[in-house]
């Protein structure tokens, strides 16, 4: 692989991609195509709409809000409002898994739908969802109940919060409801926003018992993708760190009403779940940073962090010890693995995280990540929050609620006094932060925001990485083209990737893909022999 | 697993759990799949587009390529019309497909948008290129099932495209119904050996199979052309297999070409692909090839054969309805117990036909159209089976209840096989013969005392 030919420039290929679209599209590609420089990073578009006819990798705001951020919570039903199709393909297929065994329910086998059928949208379908929350009530007594609408439900005028007020009324349990319609805002982004602002008013501060430990924390942006929160919380544990609420993978309704109480919220995928975070910090006193448990490394540095928060001694010392113990474990594993693969290049376009925190697991083995991108993501994601002040919010952004956040009565208490926050933040230590994908991108690297599939095809053509990485719909294309193409959705029913074992398995898994012998035997020896 | 599902079966008007169905639009992109350099649109929300892309590339592990209006809220209000007109401009400068089929999704049918007057002003504008051909139909997502769905779009082609000229053709169209590109395969297989002309539509082998080349085609080489759906409305008899699927096509292929049809079941087992088989040799007007018949005659031998692992064996049987009715009968004839039959589709005929199948065998098995899971699941808590006969969903209930599941139908989400080994004719029979007694035999093995363990069991 080292004698490839030499890479074309990113400059060059800017041009020729946007040069290839009908005019005024390739006008507002072009704003979502950057040549990167860590340095100053240049402004990109993002979080606006995909242009119609464009294979966009993309969903809708439905699947954000239930699909992602609500979804997992286990021990809830959740009732999706429309017509079958919404709950059935929200149903399994983005593996989030939750702990069995332990006397909670867990429903996450189950999908519930009302199945909205020609009737229901001609004469209204709100008394066919009360029914449905009834019989779902009487068959599975859940600890609570979320409603979730689709497309037509918001343009027939169902009002799914009305509907939610009277059974938690008849039901004597919680029942909230979320117009996450599908059409709303410009993908799954505006589905987390909608997802959190629910989450946040009905059941965050519902369940006020307090939480009994020194280091109580929240995961914030954490699904439990592939058993990913189960290898978080192992660490966690042996450090000593308490963990009272995951949003939301491997969690149950009351770790989340009860997560008000931790001392500290920290986040992993930021685009998801930042709202929560904000929220919880204004209305609470919760202090939050982000951290990022994809990459030995990048576990090693939040859990640092972590303990730095604390300032106990003990946690430090235990948490020094954790880290030796398990990198130890990681870095033969790593160097092996390196040695097959440094300096080979992986693409990463996924998500509004995981093509950025992936990029860490790459260098840990000595790969470059030549061009990355997010599918959802907003600038933030890609400049850092420095930019948050200067992003233009636009019509599709301004029709999804913000919720304005005033300090709670009772139970704001600030776990760190405006002048102890200044204190650390002076000797480094820095509070809501996210310093983007691009500063950490080398200089000259492509970075896409929203790729369409026609971009995808080129840039793998022109670059011929060692292995892409991207969604379900994009892997056989990719592989197709005779490139390794792991999902970082599904991870490919693999996992986890997360934590110290996680990484192991990530460097093995991708030693695999880049390595197998059947990609070298795709050319019958026929036509080897004629070439 | 699934612990919390109740034996008592308690009625539910309004909630469905654990569904066996989804909804239409997936059914008309599968459709549009297969036809040569279409291009399947999506008219709605962008998250419609990505769940069936998904959702189909998970069953074939095969790029599924489709394009989407992207509604937004603003679309929503003042209806889609633009989104759509631009998504033409977009497509045929991009991917430049010979056609493009249009379906809509429940927010485009709540919308009202008139998918027909967007396309002639689309063309009037020029954004739809000369020679090139936009087809649609209405597939809204509170009708029907994804079944339906995929009824409506090999409607909606006949509808634009065959015509009768006049001069009738010897060729004979086949509808396959939704099946997999290694079950069209083998349908043609078995039409060539009569030496009919025919014309299949869809057609999606060598579209959902296609081999690892190191290149990617982004319209395979498969499909049915637009020439040949052209001159399906030329042929002398329509052969429309599976009710469900495809009788919409075939009745108005007969209404306004004059081309009469036979309606049959899916040519899955034994008397089903006897049928099949007899309306090929009526229309071909030769004796069934012998090479056939021994084919016939291998299935029959290997029933026969095993028919103690076979007889009296309980199974539930779930999916579509073309599926079902058809794995129904050919449980039946191994004398097997189709106790638990359910489809999540619409359709009174369904019960009416699985009774009838089932009448003096299992007289009074549960039987249900518009069913879900969780009913099949509860079923079977009061009344165990050996085996579970249907799509990836049951993996749930066959491992709650320990029951083996042998896979069929779609979606088939995590395993491969499917698309290249086809469950059609007597080979496809023999197939999955073949695999529901292996089934049972592992589960015997696996069941069976040290001391009973045996060479052969």
């Amino acid at each position: 692989m080292s004698e490839r030919e030499p890479i074309p420039s990113p400059e060059a290929f800017r041009d020729e991609v946007v040069k290839s679209y009908p005019g005024k599209v390739g006008k507002k590609r072009a704003k979502h195509i950057l040549v990167n420089d860590p340095e100053v990073p240049a402004e990109i578009e993002a979080n606006v709409r995909t242009i119609p006819g464009i294979i966009s990798q993309r969903g809708c705001c439905y699947a954000g809000c239930k699909g992602v951020v609500m979804g997992p919570i286990k021990d809830m039903v959740h009732i999706v409002h429309g017509p079958i199709g919404c709950s059935y393909y929200a149903w399994l297929s983005r593996r989030n898994q939750a702990a069995t065994g332990d006397g909670i329910a867990n429903f996450i086998h189950y999908a519930f739908s009302t199945d909205m059928q020609e009737e229901d949208i001609v004469f209204g379908g709100e008394k066919k969802l009360a029914q449905a929350c009834r019989e779902a009530y009487a068959l599975l007594k859940p600890t609570a109940i979320g409603l979730y609408s689709t497309c037509p439900v918001g343009l027939i005028g169902d009002d799914v919060h009305a509907v939610a007020r009277q059974m938690k009324e008849e039901l004597g349990i919680n029942v909230f409801g979320f117009s996450c319609e599908g059409y709303k805002g410009v993908s799954q982004s505006a589905g987390h926003h909608i997802a959190n602002n629910g989450l946040f008013k009905n059941v965050v501060g519902e369940n006020d018992t307090p939480v009994d430990h020194p280091f109580s924390i929240n995961l914030l942006g954490e699904y439990n993708i592939g058993g990913d929160a189960f290898e978080i919380e192992r660490i966690l544990e042996l450090c000593g760190i308490h963990l009272v609420a995951t949003f939301s993978g491997n969690v149950k309704y009351d770790d989340i009403a009860q997560s008000h109480n931790a001392k500290l919220n920290v986040v992993m995928c930021h685009r998801s779940i930042n709202y929560m975070a904000e929220m919880m910090e204004s209305k609470f006193g919760i202090p939050w940073f982000k951290v990022n448990f994809i990459g030995a490394d990048s576990t090693a540095k939040s859990l640092r962090k972590i303990a730095e928060y604390f300032g106990n001694e003990d946690l430090t010392a235990r948490v020094e010890a954790v880290i030796a113990d398990e990198l130890a474990k990681v870095v033969s594993v790593r160097a092996d693995v390196a040695s097959r693969l440094a300096g080979k290049t992986a693409m990463l376009f996924v998500g509004g995280s995981r093509a950025h925190h992936y990029q860490d697991l790459f260098s840990e083995v000595g790969m470059t990540s030549v061009a990355a991108g997010y599918e959802f993501a907003h600038r933030d994601d890609y400049e850092g929050r420095r930019v948050l002040p200067t992003i233009k919010v636009d019509a599709d952004t301004r029709n999804i609620e913000e919720l304005h956040i005033t300090a709670d009565d009772t139970r704001y208490s600030p776990r760190r006094t405006p002048e102890e926050l200044a204190a650390a933040e002076k000797k480094g230590f820095n509070w809501r932060d996210y310093d983007g994908m691009m500063s950490q991108m080398k200089k000259g690297t492509l970075v896409i925001d929203d790729i369409s599939h026609f971009e995808m095809e080129k840039l793998i053509a022109t670059y011929k990485p060692d292995i892409f990485c991207s969604g379900v719909k994009d892997k056989y294309v990719v592989e197709k083209m005779g490139v390794p193409c792991k999902q970082l959705h599904s991870y490919d029913y693999g996992g986890p990737y997360a934590g110290f074992i996680g990484a192991t398995n990530f460097y093995q898994e991708i030693d695999r893909m880049i390595g197998k012998r059947i990609s070298k035997l795709i050319s019958p020896p026929w036509k080897q022999q004629s070439a | 697993m699934l612990d919390s599902t109740p034996s008592t079966v308690a009625d539910r008007v309004a909630l469905k759990i654990n569904p066996a169905k989804t909804c239409q639009p997936v059914g008309a992109v599968y459709a549009a799949l297969g036809v040569h350099g279409c291009l399947p649109h999506s008219h709605g929300s962008q998250g419609c587009c990505a769940y069936h892309r998904s959702h189909l590339t998970r069953h074939f592990k095969e790029p599924v390529m489709a394009s989407t209006s992207s509604f937004t809220e603003g679309s929503s209000v003042f209806g889609g019309m633009a989104n759509l007109t631009q998504a033409f401009s977009t497509i045929f400068e991009m991917y430049d497909p010979d056609i493009v089929a249009v379906h809509t999704t429940c927010l485009s049918e709540v919308i009202g948008d008139d998918i027909p007057t967007i396309i002639s002003k689309a063309r009037e504008e020029g954004r739809i290129p000369e020679g090139k051909v936009v087809v649609h139909c209405n597939t809204p997502s509170f009708v029907g099932s994804h079944v339906t769905g995929f009824s409506a779009m090999v409607k909606g082609f006949v509808k634009y495209l065959s015509e009768s000229t006049g001069t009738p053709s010897t060729a004979i169209n086949i509808l396959p119904g939704w099946v997999e590109p290694s079950d069209m395969t083998e349908i043609k297989r078995l039409v060539a050996a009569f030496g009919l002309p025919m014309t299949m539509l869809p057609d999606t082998s060598s579209v959902l199979d296609a081999p690892a080349t190191g290149e990617h085609a982004f319209f395979p080489k498969g499909g049915t052309t637009l020439p040949e759906i052209k001159a399906m409305g030329d042929a002398r008899a329509t052969l429309s297999l599976g009710t469900w699927a495809s009788l919409d096509a075939a009745t108005l292929l007969e209404t306004t070409c004059g081309v009469p049809f036979q309606d049959l079941d899916l040519p899955i087992g034994l008397a089903a692909t006897d049928r099949f088989i007899e309306s090929l040799r009526g229309l071909a007007g030769v004796e069934v090839p012998a090479q056939i018949e021994d084919e016939r005659g291998r299935l029959v031998d290997v029933i026969s054969d095993m028919h103690q692992y076979l007889s009296g064996r309980k199974v539930a049987i779930y999916g579509d309805p073309d599926h079902v009715i058809a794995l129904t009968e050919f449980c039946r004839d191994m004398d097997m117990l189709p106790v638990h039959v359910l489809t999540g589709s619409v359709g009174n005929a369904f019960e009416t036909r699985i009774k009838d199948i089932l009448a003096d065998s299992v007289p009074d098995a549960n039987v249900k159209a518009q069913g879900d899971l969780f009913l099949l699941h509860q079923w079977i808590k009061n009344e165990p089976v050996d085996l579970l006969l249907g799509t990836t969903y049951g993996k749930f209930i066959g491992r709650a209840e320990d029951i083996p599941l042998v896979r069929v139908g779609w979606p088939i989400l995590d395993r491969v096989g499917h698309s290249y080994f086809p469950t059609v004719g007597y080979l496809g029979s023999l197939r999955l013969a073949v695999e529901i007694i292996s089934a049972i035999q592992e589960r015997q093995d696996r069941d069976a005392p040290d001391h009973a363990f045996e060479l052969v069991l």
